[in-house]
């Protein structure tokens, strides 16, 4: 009885502790700084989109967005392709060799990122890679591929070895069985590892902080970053920034929920 | 990583059995030796990965160590070898150094212990698949979806102390006495970040403890239900011991995640962020805007072995704890 009451209590506070502020937030997008003090938790008097209007014009938020749709829409893509051969190769390749391999790719994981992007810094600027957002992606690949190889390799151990027996017995290459029998098979694994990646690579901060000085080319966590100083007091602003920021991420999980807790808590198991 | 590892272990033991002379008799599944043979062209498929990973990722890492002993300024053509004086000045002189090395471990110890033990309640709470539970869950882990930077901004205005929720909501129900300037307040500015953090990602980790509390045979609450144990000692004998693995993974990552809460300390205390805020990963930033490549890389060094030694650390005290269960 007191358990149950309890339990009741916890769940609906923390519940109120999530959703209040993203209501709040929401609703401020369209308030005035004064209608916000006022009445933090009220609905907005009107729909105004004026706030969109100046965050995505005048802000810049509008080129930011459209610099990270390209950055994710190219990074998360290459580095699911990269990986799923990495993973198909070390996942078939018996005995000790696709074990190194695969421990040598995900010692990746206990490496912090500012322990070598400082080097890296330097060799992308001597590529010509800083302040361009083919950088962006070749980074982003880089930096989470040994995550992907993780969590792909993990799924392809649990298909049946006969069904690759069978498929070489048919006489199929590797190619074609990576193609024909790996990938389609491998579609729910593909789809939370897509997850896991377009969250990392579209909520990334550090790398484009460090590649990119050209505001023109800056992504949206950065732009909003720099909304700090600009509009220091300015809450319905930054509430509208972080509301266009996020949005793609939020309509992805409405409709793709099942996908999101399967990868990232499979990104999350990494010890 | 652990779960994982066993089971790929697993498999590459039964592969090993099948080729042992017993198994070809007949005692193992048979299978043509030609198939067991890699096809050549399938060393082929890591090779871009290798590649990528190799020149942008390892090589970097091993440069890291070789700028720690100079005193590189990341544009200038020459440089001087000071060989482990990087180091010594981190140890003994770099006071803004150690100040974030002690912020970090106060709020990694906070995040930790605060969002293993509310992650495991709401798991435990959540634990069955009704409808009501599913919805809860989805909401609850809604936040770890957002960026760094929108959780911070967020935050900013619950924490604002003049117009800010937080002060607002305490003014409403009278209980003024315990407003607080929160970010502005130096002696506790680190921990309302932490409460930000546990916000952030508890959600994330009641998942990992979801799954893991399914996994417990049902028989063993009934078979102690019959012993007439409590709640809290079903929670205390059975639940706990049997989460032990999810724990594991929950803290070892939480940890690392506090290192790693960069953009969340830039978010909410600008950049560069004020000395009470200054955590390691925004120090080593700091250093390399200031173009201190040589000595942001020694810091980076450090940085990466204190986390090996907590995650270390880490490591034995839950299993003296688990064998003290």
């Amino acid at each position: 009885m007191t358990y149950s009451l309890t339990r009741r209590t916890v769940l609906f506070v923390y519940a109120l502790l999530v959703l209040v502020p993203l209501v709040v937030v929401v609703a401020g997008s369209f308030k005035t700084t004064q209608q916000l003090f006022a009445s933090p938790f009220g609905l907005p008097s009107s729909l105004d989109a004026g706030n969109y209007r100046t965050v995505l014009g005048e802000a810049g938020l509008g080129v930011a967005f459209r610099n990270s749709a390209i950055v994710t829409g190219c990074s998360v893509p290459l580095t699911l392709f990269i990986g799923s051969l990495a993973a198909y190769g070390i996942s078939r390749i018996p005995g000790w060799k696709g074990g190194l391999v695969y421990g040598f790719l995900i010692l990746g994981m206990a490496v912090p990122a500012q322990a070598n992007m400082i080097p890296q810094y330097v060799l992308f600027d001597l590529l010509g890679l800083t302040n361009s957002l083919a950088g962006l992606v070749l980074v982003n690949i880089v930096v989470t591929l040994p995550i992907a190889v993780f969590i792909m390799t993990g799924f392809l151990k649990t298909l049946p070895r006969e069904m690759f027996e069978a498929t070489a017995i048919d006489g199929s290459g590797p190619w074609r069985t990576y193609r024909s029998i790996v990938l389609p098979l491998s579609v729910p694994s593909l789809a939370a590892t897509a997850i896991f990646l377009f969250v990392m690579h579209w909520n990334d901060l550090l790398y484009p902080l460090l590649f990119i000085q050209e505001p023109g080319k800056q992504t949206l966590p950065v732009a909003l970053l720099s909304f700090q100083g600009e509009f220091l007091t300015d809450f319905p602003l930054l509430f509208t920034g972080v509301v266009v920021a996020s949005a793609p991420i939020v309509l992805a999980y409405v409709f793709l929920q099942r996908y999101f807790v399967a990868g990232i808590t499979a990104g999350s198991v990494k010890g | 990583m652990t779960l994982t590892s066993q089971r790929s272990r697993a498999a590459d033991q039964s592969a090993e059995t099948a080729r042992t002379p017993r198994a070809r008799i007949g005692l193992g599944p048979r299978r043509p030796a030609r198939v067991n043979r890699p096809h050549p062209a399938l060393f082929l498929f890591p090779v871009p990965a290798l590649v990528l990973y190799v020149v942008f990722f390892a090589i970097p890492t091993v440069e890291a160590v070789r700028y720690a002993v100079t005193d590189w300024d990341g544009f200038s053509a020459d440089y001087n070898d000071v060989g482990a004086s990087n180091f010594t000045t981190i140890a003994t002189a770099d006071s803004l150094f150690h100040n974030a090395l002690f912020n970090n471990i106060k709020f990694m110890l906070v995040v930790v212990v605060f969002q293993t033990l509310l992650s495991l309640m709401l798991a435990v709470f959540l634990v069955k698949n009704t409808k009501s539970s599913v919805f809860l869950r989805s909401v609850y882990f809604f936040p770890t979806i957002l960026s760094s930077v929108s959780v911070a901004f967020i935050w900013k205005f619950v924490y604002d102390p003049n117009y800010g929720l937080a002060n607002g909501v305490l003014g409403a129900v009278g209980l003024d006495g315990l407003k607080s300037a929160y970010l502005g307040d130096d002696n506790k500015a680190i921990y309302f970040v932490a409460a930000t953090q546990v916000w952030f990602h508890v959600g994330q980790m009641m998942v990992i403890y979801v799954a893991g509390l399914q996994q417990i045979p049902a028989e063993l609450y009934e078979s102690a239900e019959v012993d007439g144990a409590s709640r809290w000692q079903l929670f205390r004998h059975v639940t706990w011991p049997m989460v032990a693995p999810a724990t594991a993974i929950v803290i070892a990552y939480t940890t690392v995640q506090s290192f790693k809460a960069f953009d969340l300390i830039l978010g909410l205390g600008g950049n560069p962020p004020k000395p009470s805020l200054d955590i390691l990963s925004t120090r080593i930033y700091a250093g390399f805007a200031n173009s201190e490549f040589g000595y942001a890389a020694a810091e980076s060094i450090v940085f990466m072995l204190v986390i090996a030694l907590v995650t270390w650390l880490q490591r034995r005290a839950v299993r003296l704890s688990q064998g003290a269960a």
